[in-house]
């Protein structure tokens, strides 16, 4: 493997995790579907150039897939569903810049740490591809821990798989199958979530997420019996 | 017989329990359970007491079944076989004693389908010989008693039993898997023979002492582990709390011997000090509930912790003679030990039993409420009298040839050369004399209040004498009892291998076979015989001189009621009262007894109250602190039940962050 085949894989891995870090900060809907689908895009060239790599034409399927459905389809669907839910117009309160930075770099270096360690022996492409990904995945994740939105939270679950489908790409002899199922479960999560939002909408009449922590029953029973019998019970002598 | 054979005959018990489920509400199923069951534990009983006696060499056996790749070993060893004697003969007692005992069963598909499986299980525990057959025996065992426990659920109190058995039983086997694992070592063996193998650190055979103190002390009653025990044994049947009590408790010390002594090769001088004293504790406070205790089961299962201590300071003095070396005085102590083993199971089966003709005929269990039994139910007062002066240890009965014996084991103490055991043992041997004569004391009320005196309440007044088949099981128990009073030497001859395979050495054998000899001829013996001879010789010559001498007819005249002539049987002395002087004298710190008079105010027509208060600091101190915690840390934990969907996703996350770290970090 050249060392210019080599920069590009990384410079795509690389431009995945920087779209992944400017997600985190986004306060508008539609600028962070507009950056998740440049991800899908990136993770499409991404995927292609593995697939040149390692002369693996299924790979060239997996891109494609990830291109029509993430780049294309996806974004357009939440957009549709942003408008017609109409909360195009929402501010979301998000973390800050300057703290979902320091959090996303420090996530960074830990995914570094982890996966430099863990894979002393494997070639360094994948060693690279995986420690990436593992970063994606983190963010991911963080962005669906900081957010509110419904929506917001979707955008960051499907980039967290953007995340495996890297690593998945990035390690040869991974088999197409699972690759496909990964991305058939995306699709099929995003049907059942859209669905969801449609009905949470329409009972609460907002996609806020602290509108179904108030309708849930148990915390209001919580609230009514604190510290119900405990600590004072007990039996008489035998 | 082989090994195969008394596996045979388990999985016949087995095959009962199934059928009994199938078969139970017919009209004979009862009896027919029941004399299979006698049946299947006489050939049992036979089987170990032909290899004890022939000192037949060990028998194993594998069975494809069981865990795939180590299969269920099975092995009949000289203590197995001892412990299968023990198991069977109070399981064909029981099973006798229930021909007529079960008739008054007013749920006997409650009973029936658990009895074999609990008999089954008991000999398993026996017969296992890896740790998985073993602690899938252990829990069946304890299931099937649960199942026994809970027969009669609907009563308030049954229920409660059977939850604080449960969780204490759940929580013993729980402490000897961890035992288990401890013993298994880098191998990962299974097998008893692959654990024996390897020495442990001090600090793991310590660990494991304590872990198996704890497991199979809680299933026998060591004290403060005992909660359980008065509390469940009652509430069974009254053959299945004779089982409980007189055998189930033994399986639990044969796990502590087998553990202990055969997998662990015995303990230093502190763990032996320690199994010393706790046996000494137990002892005392066991026999010191037993007193305060009006209801009559649980008294006896109170005693059944207290003889569970008698046997505990046996094997605690084997223990710390074994580790200093006295292989000889260890086989005193060892003998001693199972001796009493064989004779509690002996006695407190035939007492529970009589409790149980009591309970049949009377409907009730409490003292405050019997009294004069003995001119309605004459035959079963006279075996209850013979398991009380067993159980009290006198002589000439069996109880008093083994506690004898384990006083033989504590006079040997001067020849111990660590400072803290030539002070623990004398004060164990204080301990044990103290329990020995209060329990003659709590037996003198047992009796003193049931059986004699005048009746208190109705139905002690209409009772009748029990069935033919108690009164041939408790009959045959008593005469068992004198017999292994009488003879002691022949059982404990019987014993040998057993003892000679756990401590490698075996107390004297001699030529006056009658007699036992703990050390040698010279110093101290005991014959069981003589003593008889000369008790009935004594006692026809007493009879006769005061038949002679005393004048001729006997006359009726008012019988000595504190110089107050009322006919109310209520003025009779009560349990309260024998209880009294007891309460008063250890009352105080150990119970936290308090009684005062609460006076009316004046003009009232109130009557004044003597109010008595009596705490049970085990359970009180530990159980109901323990209790109260867990219940603090479940209402904290609750918090988490009813979390946003945000919050779980941020505890996944933060947990994830915090193992990468650690395996950045660590590895």
């Amino acid at each position: 493997m050249g060392t210019l085949d080599f920069n590009i894989a990384h410079m795509l891995a690389g431009a995945l995790m920087l779209a992944s870090m400017t997600m985190l900060y986004q306060k508008r809907l539609f600028a962070l579907i507009n950056i998740y689908a440049l991800q899908a895009v990136i993770l499409a060239l991404s995927v292609a150039w593995q697939a040149v790599l390692q002369h693996a034409a299924q790979l060239y399927i997996t891109a494609l897939i990830a291109f029509l459905f993430k780049a294309l389809v996806i974004p357009y669907a939440l957009h549709r569903i942003i408008v017609r839910l109409r909360i195009h117009r929402e501010i979301e309160t998000v973390i800050g810049t300057g703290p979902a930075m320091l959090a996303g770099m420090a996530l960074t270096g830990l995914a570094m740490a982890v996966m430099l360690r863990a894979t002393a022996n494997v070639d360094l492409l994948a060693r690279e591809d995986l420690a990436f990904a593992l970063a994606v995945l983190l963010l991911g994740l963080m962005m669906m821990v900081t957010r509110r939105n419904a929506v917001s939270q979707i955008v960051g679950f499907l980039s967290l798989e953007n995340g495996l489908i890297l690593a998945a790409a990035g390690t040869q002899g991974m088999p197409f199958v699972v690759e496909i199922s990964i991305a058939f479960s995306i699709l099929v999560a995003f049907v059942v979530i859209g669905v969801f939002l449609f009905r949470i909408r329409e009972r609460f009449d907002t996609v806020d997420l602290r509108a179904l922590d108030a309708f849930r029953g148990e915390r209001r029973l919580a609230e009514a019996f604190p510290a119900t019998t405990a600590c004072n019970e007990g039996d008489e002598m035998p | 017989m082989s090994i195969a054979a008394l596996l045979c005959c388990v999985a016949l018990f087995i095959a009962l329990s199934l059928l009994s489920a199938a078969v139970n509400r017919l009209f004979n199923a009862t009896i027919i359970i029941y004399c299979a069951c006698f049946a299947i534990a006489l050939v049992m009983l036979w089987g170990g007491v032909v290899h004890l006696l022939t000192h037949a060499s060990d028998m194993t056996i594998v069975l494809p079944i069981g865990l795939p790749w180590t299969g269920a070993h099975f092995k009949l060893d000289a203590l197995a076989a001892f412990f299968l004697v023990v198991v069977n003969l109070g399981a064909a007692t029981a099973s006798f004693y229930a021909l007529g005992y079960g008739r008054h069963e007013e749920a006997p598909h409650r009973v029936l389908p658990f009895y074999p499986a609990f008999l089954a299980a008991m000999n398993l525990v026996v017969l296992a010989n890896d740790a998985f057959t073993f602690l899938f025996s252990w829990e069946l065992m304890s299931l099937a008693s649960w199942a026994l426990v809970m027969a009669h659920h609907r009563e308030k109190e049954n229920a409660r039993a059977g939850y604080i058995y449960i969780v204490m039983a759940s929580f013993g086997t729980l402490m000897l898997l961890l035992a288990f694992a401890l013993l298994s070592g880098p191998g990962g063996h299974y097998v008893f023979s692959g654990m024996q193998g390897h020495v442990l650190t001090p600090l793991r055979a310590a660990v494991v002492l304590f872990l198996v103190l704890l497991g199979a002390g809680s299933k026998a009653g060591i004290y403060p582990l005992h909660v359980w025990l008065p509390l469940a044994h009652p509430a069974a049947p009254s053959h299945v709390s004779g089982l409980m009590s007189g055998v189930m408790t033994k399986v639990a010390v044969y796990g502590f011997i087998r553990i202990v002594f055969g997998l662990l090769g015995g303990t230093g001088e502190d763990g032996g000090m320690a199994v010393l004293a706790l046996g000494g504790i137990t002892a005392v406070m066991g026999v010191l509930y037993a007193l305060l205790q009006h209801d009559l089961k649980k008294l006896l299962a109170y005693h059944t912790v207290e003889n569970i201590g008698i046997i505990f300071i046996g094997l605690g003095l084997a223990l710390v003679f074994q580790a200093d070396g006295h292989a000889a005085f260890a086989a005193l102590a060892f003998t001693a030990a199972l001796f009493h083993v064989f004779n509690h199971s002996l006695f407190k089966s035939l007492l529970f039993f009589g409790a149980g003709a009591v309970q049949t005929a009377t409907r009730t269990r409490d003292m405050e409420r019997l009294g004069g039994l003995i001119h309605r139910m004459p035959q079963t007062a006279f075996v209850f009298l013979v398991g009380c002066a067993a159980i009290s240890a006198l002589p000439p009965f069996n109880g008093f040839a083994s506690e004898w014996l384990t006083f033989q084991a504590i006079i040997q103490g001067p020849v111990l050369t660590h400072w803290g055991l030539k002070t623990l043992v004398p004060v164990a041997g204080a301990m044990l004399a103290l329990a020995a004569a209060l329990a003659a004391a709590c037996f003198v009320k047992v009796y003193g209040i049931v059986f004699l005196g005048r009746p208190r309440t109705e139905p002690a007044k209409s009772a009748v004498e029990t069935d033919r088949f108690s009164l041939a099981t408790m009959s045959f128990l008593a005469l068992l009892c004198l017999l292994a009073g009488i003879f002691p030497g022949v059982f404990t001859s019987g014993l040998t291998p057993a003892v000679h395979e756990m401590t490698g050495a075996q107390m004297p054998q001699h030529a006056i076979w009658l007699s036992l000899v703990p050390v040698s001829a010279v110093r101290s013996s005991y014959n069981g015989l003589f003593i008889f001879i000369f008790i009935v010789l004594a006692a026809g010559v007493a009879a006769f001189v005061a038949r002679r001498f005393g004048g001729g007819a006997p006359r009726q005249a008012p019988a000595w009621d504190c110089g107050f002539p009322l006919d109310d049987p209520a003025t009779q002395y009560t349990a309260g009262s024998f209880a009294q002087p007891i309460r008063r004298v250890f009352g105080g710190h150990l119970f936290r007894a308090s009684a005062r008079v609460e006076m009316p105010p004046p003009g009232s027509l109130a009557p004044a109250r003597l109010i008595r208060e009596l705490h049970d600091l085990a359970w009180e101190e530990i159980y109901k602190r323990i209790a109260a915690r867990v219940l603090c840390i479940a209402e904290r934990l609750n918090r988490f039940q009813v979390l946003s969907l945000r919050h779980y996703l941020s505890i996944v996350f933060f947990c994830l962050i915090l193992l990468l770290m650690v395996l950045t970090l660590w590895f």
